[in-house]
């Protein structure tokens, strides 16, 4: 395990040794007179090359500890360095950056635009990173055949199965190759044999040395991590290696 | 995200709904339609007008009766009264009272039927002298015209129009043939080259005799001194204004007349003709351009809100795209683009839709229409504009969407 983080960044290597790290992360929300407590004090580091569930009922704070990971929403106190970066002081055009630069996201619903063409759709964090049209299709086309869609990339989501579509979101999330691989129930809209493939695709990643955090609520999906933290009422309730 | 991108978005998001696109752009497509139409029909009117009026003759001062006043003070209406004669035309004439004055015909027109063997035809019968021709940049195209000495003995001859002549005789060859007027034989020796029709007279329809015979034998009674118009024409386009003053002064000492103000007489130039006749279409133009400026306010109002519902409708795709990084000014720019699109479609449609009724109304409506280029041009960018300034509002809420929001509604 640690060989091979140390082979995966040998220019960021101890500087940014925890991807992840909240201290005292507290998130409230207000529904006008309402208050409530969707985090209350959550510590948790992750390093470059892990492979972490984060699992829970719903209702536990999952998805706002997913939120707040992927910079989709600001913490009410504690702090939280993604990458070495306070990204608690950022304003909204410093997050999108941040988002763009540092995150790929995986969702539930896959999120592919309709309307594009499967590499059309990897390569829009690459749009909004600025890089030039030609080095876009270049590494749109490598992300794709590096989950197995190398023939299909001309192909609209309409014309994709389910678990082909999944894949095509994860080469969207690796095109940018940001630090930190978010899944926010990846599998969630998939059959089993779809499940299967998508989450053998997400161990292929960890073994290249990708980090990878994974939100669900099954624990057969949450077995393929290794290292499996539960939240509970807006806290760590457990965070242990997972034996395999 | 670039320029490129943005505008490729935009468009296929345009593309994407074909129907719907057309439908919200047609305000804005009748609308550019009718300034198309609105500029191309002023410009038109005044070609025509002008067209019609620089026929007349180059250089020309329009001499009319004005109203008279008769000897108790009374002013009577407009042209009541014989108050232009040919001593008034032979005056102008002269080099000594009117030196930038070049060539004077004065014309005593009246409208009668004439008749040839058993056809008969009512026209215009014009009586003149032999200057008309020059004066009023005519020519003929066989036999002659009127001569100083026609008119001098009051001889029976006609020149005839080409039209008058097809309507009496059924051809233009008619030199030598007879017709009456007035129950007096007249005999053709000449025909005159076509002038065209301007919109509403036929140029080609007159018969032209010696103003003497006008006089005596045609018209006679009380009336027979009479002229209903002298044609002045300056020596040069620069005497237009000299020439003005002298006949003004001349006319206003014949008639014995001290005060300008009750002249009994106008002059006209051709230019002021053109502004009146063209003021006429004024009103029209100004209807249009109430239809031109609701269109596409209404059209922009239609933009405004298919915009609101595509950003509902694209609530997730803002969310996708904003969580892999969009800021908030990609996302306005690229729904301001799709605005800018929708507005530019219709315009152009608009430019399209103009263009073709500008090319088939003209035959339909008998008037002209000038398509313009500035118009055009300008009227597709003002529809552009129009969808930009519409898009303004859905834009900026899509760009105020949070991404986990946007990213969760169904």
């Amino acid at each position: 395990m640690a060989e091979l983080v140390l082979e995966r960044l040998p220019d960021e290597a101890g500087a940014a040794e925890n991807v992840i790290e909240l201290a005292g992360a507290r998130k409230t929300y207000r529904t006008g007179s309402i208050e409530f407590e969707a985090l209350r004090g959550v510590d948790l580091a992750i390093r470059t090359g892990e492979y972490v569930a984060i699992m829970g009922p719903s209702g536990s704070g999952k998805s706002t500890l997913m939120n707040i990971v992927g910079c989709l929403d600001v913490l009410t106190a504690g702090e939280y360095r993604l990458a070495g970066e306070d990204v608690g002081e950022l304003d909204e055009v410093e997050l999108a950056d941040v988002r763009n630069r540092r995150l790929g996201f995986v969702f539930q619903q896959f999120h592919l635009l309709p309307s594009l063409t499967a590499w059309r759709n990897v390569e829009l964090p690459l749009i909004y990173g600025r890089v030039p049209a030609a080095e876009r299709r270049e590494r749109a086309v490598a992300a794709l055949e590096r989950v197995g869609l190398g023939d299909k990339l001309d192909n609209r989501p309409g014309e994709l199965s389910g678990g082909q579509q999944q894949r095509v979101a994860v080469a969207r999330a690796l095109v940018g190759e940001p630090a930190l691989i978010l899944a926010d129930e990846p599998t969630g809209n998939l059959d089993s044999r779809s499940t299967e493939d998508v989450l053998a695709l997400f161990d292929e990643l960890h073994v290249q040395g990708r980090t990878i955090v994974l939100i669900t609520h099954e624990l057969e999906v949450a077995e393929h991590a290794r290292r499996i933290v539960t939240v509970r009422d807006g806290l760590i309730q457990s965070d242990e290696v997972n034996p395999r | 995200m670039t320029w490129s991108e943005t505008l490729r978005t935009g468009w296929a998001a345009v593309r994407g709904h074909k129907l719907r696109s057309m439908l919200t752009v047609l305000g804005i497509l009748i609308g550019i339609a009718a300034v198309i139409l609105t500029v191309g029909l002023g410009l038109g009117t005044q070609k025509d007008v002008s067209q019609q009026i620089s026929a007349l003759g180059s250089n020309l001062l329009i001499v009319t009766p004005g109203s008279s006043t008769d000897s108790d003070g009374i002013r009577g209406g407009f042209g009541t009264g014989a108050t232009l004669t040919r001593g008034d035309a032979e005056a102008l004439a002269s080099e000594v009272n009117a030196p930038d004055v070049g060539a004077v015909a004065p014309e005593k027109e009246s409208s009668l039927s004439v008749e040839a063997d058993d056809t008969n035809w009512t026209t215009t019968v014009v009586g003149t002298t032999e200057n008309w021709l020059d004066v009023r940049s005519r020519a003929v195209t066989s036999g002659e015209f009127l001569t100083a000495d026609d008119d001098a003995e009051g001889a029976t001859v006609a020149v005839i129009g080409a039209t008058t002549a097809t309507e009496l005789f059924g051809t233009t060859n008619v030199v030598g043939q007879q017709l009456t007027i007035a129950d007096t034989a007249f005999t053709i020796v000449g025909v005159l080259d076509s002038a065209g029709s301007s919109t509403d007279t036929d140029l080609d329809d007159l018969v032209v005799i010696p103003l003497t015979t006008a006089s005596d034998t045609v018209a006679g009674g009380f009336d027979r001194n009479s002229l209903t118009t002298i044609y002045v024409q300056a020596a040069s386009a620069d005497q237009l204004g000299a020439a003005y003053q002298e006949a003004n002064q001349l006319l206003l000492n014949l008639h014995g007349i001290t005060d300008a103000d009750s002249a009994d007489f106008s002059i006209d130039s051709q230019d002021s003709l053109v502004s009146t006749a063209t003021s006429v279409y004024r009103t029209l133009t100004v209807l249009l351009t109430g239809i031109a400026a609701l269109s596409l306010l209404v059209g922009g109002i239609g933009v405004m809100n298919i915009m609101l519902v595509s950003v509902t409708e694209r609530t997730r795709e803002i969310g996708l795209r904003k969580a892999l990084g969009a800021p908030p000014w990609a996302i306005r720019r690229q729904f301001l683009v799709e605005a800018g699109a929708l507005g530019l479609a219709g315009g152009l449609a608009g430019a399209v839709l103009g263009i073709v009724a500008a090319t088939v109304l003209p035959d339909l409506l008998d008037t002209s229409i000038v398509i313009s280029g500035a118009a055009v041009g300008g009227s597709v960018a003002i529809a552009m504009a129009i969808g930009l300034v519409f898009g303004v509002y859905p834009a900026t809420r899509a760009a105020r969407l949070a991404p986990i929001d946007a990213l969760r509604s169904e």
